[in-house]
């Protein structure tokens, strides 16, 4: 597969009470690349997500999905290719065991038992929680639970995955385990993120949203190097922190 | 009893009855509540088959009897109810260690403690041999409508969330010296419960979102699909059956 995996142009949207969310938003993802969103908080990077897989429907624009435009008719197909992760765990993983959360999105798709337990298997072992399944969620790590909800989405075989947030609330070795399993996976991913080094480890490519739009799309390296830059949108690396330039990284 | 099963009730084996079909259970446990329920007060020898045969599940089920004696303890308040009811009830009246006390209510006594202990033993073998995961299904299987499993469902995954939620605030609260000793002070106790009440209501849109990202329609999946034999039925029958017999016969 080659080409744009993911095409947003002018996507505008605000919400009931009024608040403008997204204005005139455009983003181009490329197959397999990794993308780190990047941005102030309410800068619209959740927002921006949930139109990926057509929970929210845009006001005007188009989001584009391989060859498809996400509308009404065929927003289930989107939601099997776009693989959406919450920012909160808890929210993700509603069943009563992990293995019935990883299995409720291929269930939704319609595959026969025996399919749907492979994909569980499948996937729980992709993110290295293999034997967690018969766990009630409330009884799993910070990292095992950030784990077991990014299986959720990966036993649907999505061509995109869009993160937000996955490092808040874990411990250093757990945010390790996490971009060791990511950087392990092959398809298309969209990071949300505020952890600068994070995404400087993970995604090559790295846009900065404010206001609603993109205001900075490059190199993460280069993207980080420019403190006025980051200063501007609310962003900074941590304290003691500088991104190497562009050219030491290759 | 390991961490990986972690409802208070249960308890981890592998007897006969732990690989019953949850449903099988699930009615056997309902008619023999029943039958013990239709069961006259003064049959006394009823009631010894129907303690004897609640002993043998809980044989079978290789529960020991230090653990069911001691959740037996959840009916205390319905015997303390029921040492009430020779003092108050009217009627003929007879003496009972020089007290004077109500024929019918010493028999209104026994039934309420014969009953409760029989339903409480019965739950707890069905409880300590079931995990609420196969309980719901096996109620789904049952036909009990799914928003019913649902609504269960969601109540006992979130339930320990709130509980959290709720033992948080109280910590923020205590911790900057709110100690409340009159009703005049109860007022951010109810502001607490306010903002928790609306905080479970914004996670459950938040849940409603990420069922909707993985093709949620509106209909739980079928979750499960292990194959309940006859003899299941047959086996488990045998007990509420003897039970019902039982209870018109003697």
């Amino acid at each position: 597969m080659t080409g744009a995996a993911l095409e947003v142009s002018g996507l505008r949207f605000a919400y009931p009470d009024g608040q403008r969310a997204l204005d005139g938003l455009d983003l181009s993802v490329e197959s397999q690349e990794r993308v780190a969103l990047l941005g102030p908080n309410g800068a619209g990077k959740t927002t921006l997500a949930l139109h990926l897989n057509g929970i929210l429907t845009p006001e005007s624009g188009t989001v584009t999905i391989g060859e498809q435009v996400v509308d009404e008719s065929n927003v289930m197909e989107i939601r099997r290719r776009v693989g959406l992760v919450f920012q909160d765990p808890n929210d993700q993983l509603f069943m009563p065991t992990v293995a019935d959360d990883v299995a409720f999105g291929p269930a939704n798709l319609g595959l026969s038992p025996a399919a749907v337990e492979e994909r569980v298997t499948e996937a729980l072992s992709a993110v290295g929680v293999a034997d967690v399944g018969r766990r009630p969620p409330h009884h799993l790590s910070g990292g095992e639970r950030r784990r077991a909800a990014i299986a959720t989405v990966l036993s649907m075989r999505p061509d995109i995955l869009v993160l937000d947030e996955p490092t808040s609330g874990l411990d250093p070795a757990g945010r390790r385990e996490l971009v060791e399993v990511l950087a392990g996976l092959e398809m298309t991913q969209l990071v949300i993120t505020h952890d600068l080094p994070f995404a400087l480890e993970l995604c090559p490519r790295s846009v900065i949203v404010d206001g609603g739009r993109v205001v900075a799309d490059g190199a993460t390296p280069q993207i980080l190097a420019d403190a006025r830059l980051l200063s501007r949108h609310r962003l900074e690396m941590p304290f003691g922190f500088t991104a190497p330039r562009h050219q030491d990284f290759l | 009893m390991g961490a990986g099963h972690a409802h208070a009730l249960y308890v981890h084996e592998h007897s006969l009855v732990h690989r019953l079909a949850p449903e099988v259970k699930l009615v056997a446990a309902f008619v023999f509540v029943l039958a013990v329920a239709v069961t006259p007060r003064q049959a006394i020898w009823a009631f010894a088959v129907d303690f004897t045969l609640a002993i043998v599940v809980i044989r079978l089920a290789r529960l020991r009897a230090g653990f069911v004696v001691f959740r037996l303890a959840a009916i205390a308040p319905f015997l303390l109810f029921a040492f009430l009811i020779p003092f108050i009830a009217t009627g003929e009246k007879i003496e009972v260690l020089a007290v004077s006390v109500s024929a019918d209510g010493l028999w209104a006594m026994w039934n309420v403690i014969a009953k409760a202990t029989l339903g409480g033993l019965v739950s707890i073998a069905l409880a300590a041999t079931t995990e609420v995961p196969d309980i719901l299904r096996g109620l789904g299987r049952l036909r009990v409508p799914a928003v019913v499993t649902t609504i269960a469902m969601f109540m006992v995954r979130y339930l320990e969330l709130v509980a959290d939620e709720l033992g948080r605030m109280r910590t923020s609260m205590t911790a900057r010296g709110y100690d409340p000793r009159w009703l005049s002070q109860a007022k951010p106790i109810a502001s607490a419960a306010g903002s928790l009440f609306i905080r479970s209501y914004e996670r459950g849109e938040r849940v409603y979102d990420a069922m909707l990202a993985r093709g949620y329609t509106g209909v739980m999946p079928a979750l499960g699909h292990r194959h309940t034999h006859w003899q299941e039925w047959a086996g488990a029958s045998v007990f509420p059956l003897a039970a019902l017999v039982a209870g018109v016969i003697l």
